[in-house]
């Protein structure tokens, strides 16, 4: 039990025997994944695998029927509602870009920043030199600094990817959650999408929900393949590329 | 100081507010001064009317802040409005003292006539001007809380947050019909005579309430922009298009709604305190599920999410109903639903929507770039 509890602390995520059903039907079934601090970590798998729902378990959108899903050892995920998840500092970015199309570029990042939550601090909020150099480093970041105040809905469809996950980047947390950060992108756009990523995961633990095989490869780390709702392979891209069952329920499609 | 006040009021409400100013001004000029017999004389009914549309301005303020800027469509505004309204006639009545038809100096005629001993205890402490003025802002600030707690505690949204506000107004509106509630039944409140020792019936009590009203527009009006201005502002409009992506953000979603939810009803609260004394009634009616629905037609109509339109449409659609409703009373319900209908259709935004396409039309292209920036700036 020791030994186990200080396994489980010196992990990020920790998910174990995880199910959730709608209906009858299992989106996650018997699911364990765990995710070191500082690791980067690539899921791939065919559509309806379960990779949106788990993320929706792992930020409390989605409560699972059975199974336990730890934050940094302790925190229990399936108790915790998603304000209280984000304050823990797990980001996360939807399939379909979600930005706040009705305000700026720059106005999304500030909503974003790391910093006080609560209605009256919003309320009598004043914006500060030190917000002002962080929303700057993150627009840089995500290369948008030229259209900081261009309307979020006026963004191309990359551009918004960029801004969510710059929203991710001023958020500051510990695990980031990247659902699909290359749909719809252009091959340039896509690189430079890798690139921003390995720059990230540089400080910060990600997990990276991809179909784009190149970008995977781009990203060069550990890849795990989910299928039905469990986890069917786990390895380098390679590695898993060449195993039979991968091949016979995604790649091979 | 000049710039931070043009920033809070943005172009379009510093117009606003200068003809405010000017109905300020003229007229109680025009009703005070200038001679009956010439067409640029104000009658004081027509004082009264304005007065009442001023009220409605407040209310569509109040609707616009929740709707419009956080999405939240309430379709029982006129709740909280007609509680403010009766807090306030429980004040004006108390106020009548022995000089209601049966002289009884403690109990309004309707318990007396109701063989009431004593006054229930709900009506104490009414007598008493600032109490009364407290409890305009706290009743339907109150019943806005709990009722929020609840909604936004279980995540209740859009259509079905609709209905049960719908709801709430109409089981209210059913309870104050009833006698044993305690506030005059299907009669409601009504003689007031007097209000810290004016008489509502006097011409100056009348021109004062107008002016009253006027400044409760002008700060109501402030107070939203303040709001919606501030980070809190950025975030109601954040929860408004991407709510979960809020909620992921780290921000408790449902607090946010329940602070702008009170606000806005203690902001129609107001406006039913303003409105009871110049119509000089109360009645169950206000609670009526269709003037909550009425309303918001007038938000709609001006421009849903810009404050200043709320105003052009609670004042403008009232207008059109009074001289729709004198040359043709048959008509008006259609006329409405007509409105409602063409709006939602063809004009998104409402009058002031319109108003801005038809001045980015005439700014030219070089220039659209900073009419952009302003309309940014006051969204
Ligand atoms: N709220 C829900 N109600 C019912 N079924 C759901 C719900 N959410 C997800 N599902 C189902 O659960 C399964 C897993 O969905 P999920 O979105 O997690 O897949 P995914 O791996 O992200 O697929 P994709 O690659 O298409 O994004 C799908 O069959 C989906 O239809
Ligand atoms: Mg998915």
């Amino acid at each position: 039990m020791n030994t186990l509890h200080k396994e489980l602390t010196r992990t990020v995520l920790y998910l174990d025997g995880i199910s959730v059903s709608f209906d009858g039907f299992k989106a996650l079934n018997d699911l364990s994944f765990v995710v070191e601090p500082g690791e980067m970590r690539a899921i791939i798998g065919p559509n309806g695998a379960g990779k949106t729902t788990m993320m929706d378990v792992i930020t409390g959108k989605t409560r699972p029927d059975v199974g336990t899903a730890l934050f940094a050892g302790q925190h229990d995920l399936t108790k915790l509602d998603e304000a209280s998840i984000a304050e823990l500092g797990i980001g996360r970015k939807f399939q379909r870009p979600t930005v706040f199309e009705s305000h700026t570029v720059r106005d999304n990042i500030v909503l974003s920043l790391a910093g006080k939550r609560r209605v009256f601090d919003t309320l009598f909020a004043r914006s500060t030199e030190d917000e002002a150099d962080k929303i700057d480093q993150v627009l840089d970041t995500i290369r948008l600094a030229d259209r900081a105040g261009m309307m979020a809905a006026d963004l191309s469809h990359g551009q918004k990817q960029w801004l969510e996950i710059g929203m991710l980047l001023a958020q500051d947390p510990s695990l980031l959650l990247v659902d699909e950060p290359v749909a719809g992108m252009t091959d340039a756009e896509t690189v430079q999408t890798a690139t921003l990523l390995k720059e990230i995961a540089k400080d910060h633990s990600v997990v990276v929900v991809e179909h784009d095989m190149s970008f995977v490869q781009d990203l060069g780390v550990m890849v795990t393949v989910l299928h039905e709702g469990s986890v069917l392979a786990e390895g380098s891209l390679d590695r898993v590329s060449a195993d039979e069952r991968v091949i016979d329920v995604y790649l091979g499609r | 100081m000049t710039g931070r006040f043009l920033r809070l009021t943005g172009t379009s409400g510093l117009i606003l507010l200068a003809c405010l100013l000017a109905a300020a001004v003229y007229i109680p000029v025009a009703n005070q001064y200038i001679d009956p017999a010439s067409p640029f004389h104000v009658n004081t009914a027509s004082v009264v009317v304005f007065g009442k549309y001023l009220c409605f301005a407040i209310l569509a303020l109040s609707i616009d802040l929740v709707w419009g800027y956080c999405g939240i469509l309430s379709l029982g505004h006129g709740a909280f409005f007609a509680l403010g309204g009766y807090a306030m006639g429980m004040h004006l009545m108390r106020e009548i003292g022995s000089r209601g038809v049966y002289g009884n100096p403690i109990l309004p005629d309707f318990m007396v006539f109701l063989n009431w001993e004593k006054l229930p205890w709900f009506w104490h402490g009414f007598d008493q001007f600032w109490f009364a003025m407290g409890m305009v802002v706290l009743v339907p600030g109150a019943l806005a809380f709990i009722f929020g707690f609840l909604a936004f505690r279980s995540r209740v949204t859009g259509v079905y947050l609709s209905i049960i506000t719908q709801a709430m107004t109409f089981a209210l509106m059913l309870a104050f019909f009833r006698n044993e509630m305690g506030f005059g039944g299907n009669n409601g409140l009504t003689d007031f005579k007097d209000v810290l020792g004016f008489d509502l019936q006097a011409n100056s009590t009348r021109i004062g309430l107008y002016l009253l009203s006027i400044g409760a527009l002008a700060g109501a009006f402030l107070i939203c922009r303040a709001i919606v201005l501030s980070r809190l502002g950025k975030v109601l409009i954040a929860v408004r298009d991407a709510e979960s992506r809020t909620r992921f953000i780290g921000y408790r979603v449902e607090h946010y709604k329940l602070f702008v939810f009170t606000v806005s009803a203690m902001m129609a609260g107001v406006a039913g305190a303003l409105y009871v004394p110049q119509v000089g009634i109360i009645n169950p009616g206000e609670f009526a599920p269709a003037n909550s629905i009425e309303a918001v037609v007038w938000v709609a109509v001006g421009g849903r999410g810009t404050l200043v339109g709320a105003v052009i449409g609670g004042i403008g659609v009232n207008l059109g109903k009074s001289y729709l409703t004198g040359a043709l009373p048959e008509v008006w319900l259609f006329a409405l639903g007509g409105l409602f209908v063409v709006v939602t259709l063809f004009m998104p935004k409402g009058i002031l929507g319109l108003l801005d396409r038809w001045r980015r039309k005439q700014i030219p292209a070089d220039k659209a770039e900073q009419a952009g920036a302003e309309a940014e700036e006051r969204a």
